[in-house]
């Protein structure tokens, strides 16, 4: 993969994200995937603040922001320019959880159900972060966040992750699939996949957020990957609705992912609290059954 | 400078902030340790693990800001992070 | 060629002939036959344009954007509820300079509830950065909008632009209009040229953010632009008066203002009856006058005061309240007129579609004579 980084960085350095930033990571990896024929439309959030502060743009495709919540809208307007004139750019949205699960629901389901040709990448680092680690409905059960603050009558965020997946395959997506940027070659692959897909193609790439989820900056990558290897992350691809590639792995017990973050600290000092890390596990055991991640150890 | 029209920019000034001032470790990188695989360059959040002609790789310290992702994910374990001595 | 035709089909043949490449737009009443009638046109092949039938006003506005920062001309259409809906977008495709052209079919908010003519719709986007014409008949609704795109898409300019015209009262009423042929509007209205636009051969970041370093900077060249537009309109309309005969170089029209004592300020098609009401006083011997704005972003400030300069009394007609202030027209002419010794008085008047008849205006101006104004208009006073 070395070729690939040797090339033309797209996204350039000097940007101002934090050292050790999984979004920072996601979007140099998506531009290796996409090569210099792309336009990326961007939500409002930390990824379009940290890149774009005029007149220091790190973006070397061409790149807009409009609102928060409607890339999914000005991409559609972006497809259809394009089309009428004749040209050959993709078009992707390059978005936050908060823009895509929450806000962005309203326009991510109307360009999906008209089934514009776009590439719509969530970078899911799970809270707001731009505002100040705010829950999403992308935050895990029990994540401490500043608005679903552990405490002692609270355990942190108390509804499980919303599965914008299925939701984006229910209004017949091509393809839609998860990633992650520990396992960068993966992710550029599916990028390049989504390109590929006529009509409207969904990446949810898991992000780690070294100031939101609470580790050290040089984690990042270790933190995504013990996300997969405890099935609290389920990297996957699906095409016209239909499960067709699971990432499999010999599963870990969800402590190790939890422990070593911040946002869950809560559920192991003062002391520990067993029934909730229980309930945690029963979501990552669910996950393991739904997608069949679980390499069966030999009889 | 005028100002740009609709607050746009093309390419080119991202580069002026060098965000190498932020370090507090910094990478040190042992070239006889090096596989040449890449890893660090593919990962590194600043895109700043720059391949020189020989194939060797080096950190650009004008943008590391420190993180040390590229230390961690060396299968040689080749990187030692370093406190920066201001 | 002259045809009897509605104004919502009128815009919308005039929204084709001005060759939008791509059209977003969403149902809402009294604009619904704007879009019905596009997408019409579209299915047979008569407008060569990508039709993007969004999930909401916001999603059209917002496709539009991005259609237009991509470097085509767009065109959408809306009101009332579907305005204040697109509210957050609206300022930002003034700031992000993207010329977009949308008609408003004007109509009064909600709550309570109703489908019916004000215009406090697009009044209450008068901060936007978007130009404001307003139109007296379907013929006016229909010529603004080429003069809007042509203005818009100067390069001196750069601003969207709305074309209001008053809901049902213009938009479902069949009158005669000269409608010009493709050849003719293509003679007025070159092709869009982009100032800039998203292409990957020359790649550009677009709605970067503004540190406080630069943000007023880039608020000042709004209202820069803004102001230059002025002129950019006057010259547009002249080009129009020679091209078409029909004179939009002012934006200020003066209906009997000559000799007038008492002048009334109105936007849209109530100019049609204060025209008329004005025609039975001055018959009387009463000395009236209007003048009629049609371009109220921007504000026509000197136009008017020059209108304005002989009159001793101003009636201003306003379809629209910014409740705790009073009407929005008539709180900008009381600035303007400050210290020049005429009374400005305010008349809020035929909100959610309340009728003004010509007795209604010489009525206003019995009040005005008095020195009573500043006041809801026509309140039925049983139903309080």
């Amino acid at each position: 993969m070395a070729e690939h980084v040797a090339g033309c960085e797209l996204f350039e350095s000097g940007h101002r994200a934090c050292g050790g930033c999984g979004p920072a990571l996601a979007a140099r990896l998506l531009l290796n995937a996409t090569g210099e024929n792309a336009i990326v439309v961007a939500s409002t959030g930390c990824m379009e603040v940290f890149s774009t502060p005029y007149p220091e743009t790190a973006w070397k495709v061409p790149w807009i922001h409009s609102l928060f919540e409607n890339a999914a809208a000005v991409a559609s307007g972006i497809e259809a320019s394009l089309k009428r004139q004749g040209r050959s750019e993709k078009v992707l949205c390059v978005c936050g959880d908060g823009a895509t699960f929450d806000i962005g629901v309203l326009c991510i389901s109307g360009a999906f159900e008209r089934g514009h040709d776009i590439t719509y990448i969530c970078y899911d680092n799970e809270a707001y972060m731009n505002t100040g680690i705010q829950r999403s409905g992308a935050t895990p059960y029990d994540a401490s966040t500043t608005t679903s603050p552990a405490g002692a009558c609270s355990t942190g965020n108390q509804r499980p992750k919303k599965d914008m997946p299925a939701i984006l395959a229910a209004h017949g997506a091509p393809y839609v699939a998860t990633a992650s940027i520990s396992y960068p070659q993966d992710f550029m692959k599916k990028v390049e996949k989504a390109l590929n897909t006529p009509g409207p193609c969904y990446i949810q790439v898991h992000a780690p957020c070294c100031t939101g989820w609470g580790f050290e900056a040089g984690e990042t990558l270790n933190i995504g990957k013990l996300a997969i290897e405890t099935g609290m992350w389920v990297n996957f691809e699906m095409e016209n609705g239909e499960v067709t590639k699971v990432k499999k792995v010999k599963r870990k017990p969800v402590e190790e992912y939890l422990s070593r973050q911040k946002r869950f600290r809560h559920l192991f000092k003062p002391q520990r609290r067993d029934a909730e890390i229980a309930k945690i596990q029963a979501i990552a055991d669910r996950n393991a059954e739904k997608y069949g991640i679980d390499i069966k150890k030999k009889e | 400078m005028a100002l740009n029209v609709g607050c746009a920019a093309r390419p080119g000034k991202a580069r002026k902030n060098k965000t190498g001032s932020w370090r507090v470790f910094r990478p040190v990188f042992e070239s006889e340790q090096c596989t040449k695989c890449g890893m660090c360059a593919l990962v590194c959040p600043e895109g700043c693990v720059i391949e020189t002609e020989e194939g060797e790789f080096v950190p650009d310290y004008e943008y590391c800001k420190g993180c040390g992702i590229c230390a961690e994910v060396c299968p040689k374990k080749g990187i030692r992070m370093e406190q920066e001595e201001k | 060629m002259l045809q009897i035709t509605e104004g919502s089909h009128a815009v919308a043949e005039i929204a084709k002939f001005c060759r939008p490449q791509v059209v977003a737009a969403y149902p809402i009443t009294p604009q619904t036959h704007i879009v019905e009638a596009l997408a019409d046109m579209v299915a047979n092949c008569e407008l060569d344009a990508e039709y993007i039938t969004v999930e909401s006003e916001f999603s059209a506005l917002s496709a539009c954007l991005g259609a237009s920062a991509a470097g085509s001309r767009v065109y959408s259409a809306t009101t009332s509820q579907g305005l204040a809906l697109m509210f957050e977008v609206c300022f930002n495709v003034a700031g992000m300079r993207q010329p977009i052209v949308m008609s408003i079919v004007n109509r009064s908010l909600g709550a309570p509830l109703s489908i019916w003519n004000d215009q406090q719709d697009s009044i209450s986007l008068r901060d936007s950065g978007w130009l404001q014409f307003y139109a007296e008949d379907n013929q006016e609704a229909t010529d603004l909008h080429m003069i809007a795109y042509k203005v818009a898409e100067d390069h001196d300019v750069l601003l969207p632009a709305f074309v209001c015209f008053d809901g049902f009262i213009l938009s479902h009423t069949y009158e005669p209009v000269d409608m010009p042929s493709q050849e003719e509007v293509d003679a007025y209205l070159p092709a869009f040229t982009p100032y800039h636009r998203l292409d990957a051969k020359d790649p550009i970041s677009m709605g970067m953010y503004a540190t406080p370093d630069y943000y007023m900077e880039f608020r000042y060249e709004l209202e820069r632009a803004m102001q230059r537009s002025i002129d950019v309109i006057k010259r547009a309309g002249a080009e129009f008066a020679e091209q078409f005969g029909r004179d939009y170089s002012a934006l200020v029209e003066s209906y009997r203002l000559d000799d007038a004592e008492i002048a009334f300020i109105a936007m849209g098609s109530i100019c049609g009856t204060v025209k008329d009401a004005i025609d039975e006083m001055r018959d009387a011997g009463k000395k009236v006058g209007l003048a009629k704005i049609r371009t109220y972003r921007p504000f026509p400030t000197e136009e008017l005061t020059r209108a304005l300069a002989g009159v001793s009394t101003v009636a201003v007609l306003d379809k629209n309240i910014s409740l705790g202030s009073g009407g929005a027209v008539g709180t900008e002419v009381k600035a303007m007129l400050a210290g020049s010794g005429i009374t400005v008085l305010d008349y809020i008047i035929a909100l959610g579609g309340r009728d003004v008849r010509k007795r209604d205006i010489a009525a206003i101006v019995d009040l005005a004579d008095k020195g009573v104004g500043d006041m809801f208009y026509g309140l039925r006073t049983e139903v309080l």
